[in-house]
């Protein structure tokens, strides 16, 4: 079966002002079967030749999973017609936003038996910084290595 | 990749994830405890020795199963978590949740 997919990688010879050599973008489906094989994709793509710990990569892989799960359920509501992509760390859904101020945090003792409400949580834990555009469809997520 | 179920010498139904534990198949792990608990399981063991990374869908269908089980009067155990999807748990406070063992082993001996 033909992966739905569609991946770009551009690696420079030399490292950016920021450090960065390597741009993956990555177009996905609103499909939550196309999870895995997005995370796999651009944390393999994006930590080629890089040094970096299990616990990094773990952490880019949670995190990732959050926000493109975030994206496709909340975002486009898995309407078939929208997609979701992935700039690195740079992750937009189509949707119409959300503040990411009014998400409670989901550690209070009475709130441990929710079923839903960790992905934020989770990724502000997880990730040295997190930013969403004023729109709130955009997610900007830093992890510095290792 | 996937789920993997068998019942121990005791009677517990081991249920391994092998893989990753998220959206795309949270749903498939619930299934499978469900329909364990509706043939009359009672002591359900999820060891996650084998287990690559775990998202918030997984943590909430992983309080779901939690709650059927807790409902139909059995028990519940986990195991096999690394130091990387223990501090998950740790960061959502959800260990005080579960009853987590080091092994497979030790939760075993401990229904």
């Amino acid at each position: 079966m033909t992966s739905p997919l569609r991946l770009c990688v551009r690696r420079s010879p030399a490292p950016d002002a920021e450090g960065a050599a390597t741009l993956v973008t990555l177009r996905l489906p609103s499909d939550i079967a196309c999870v895995e094989e997005a995370v796999e994709l651009v944390v393999r793509h994006c930590l080629a030749g890089h040094e970096t710990t299990r616990k990094t990569r773990f952490r880019l892989q949670v995190c990732l999973s959050e926000a493109l799960s975030n994206a496709i359920l909340r975002g486009n509501r898995e309407e078939q017609d929208k997609w979701v992509d992935v700039r690195a760390e740079l992750v937009t859904d189509e949707g119409t936003g959300f503040d990411p101020a009014s998400v409670p945090e989901p550690i209070r003792p009475e709130q441990l038996d929710e079923l839903g409400g960790r992905g934020l949580f989770l990724i502000r834990k997880l990730v040295d910084a997190v930013h969403f555009n004023s729109q709130g469809n955009s997610i900007c997520m830093m992890l510095r290595r290792p | 990749m996937g789920f993997s179920q068998a019942r121990d010498a005791s009677g517990v139904t081991v249920v391994k994830v092998d893989g990753q534990l998220i959206v795309g198949n949270r749903q498939e792990l619930k299934d499978l405890v469900f329909a364990a608990l509706d043939k009359g399981e009672r002591r359900i063991l999820i060891d996650f020795s084998q287990t690559g990374y775990i998202d918030s869908s997984g943590l909430g269908a992983l309080v779901s199963i939690s709650k059927r089980v807790r409902e139909a009067g059995g028990e519940l155990r986990l195991s096999g978590l690394n130091e990387d999807l223990r501090s998950l748990f740790e960061l959502t406070k959800l260990d005080t949740l579960f009853a987590i063992a080091e092994t497979p082993q030790q939760a075993l001996s401990s229904f």
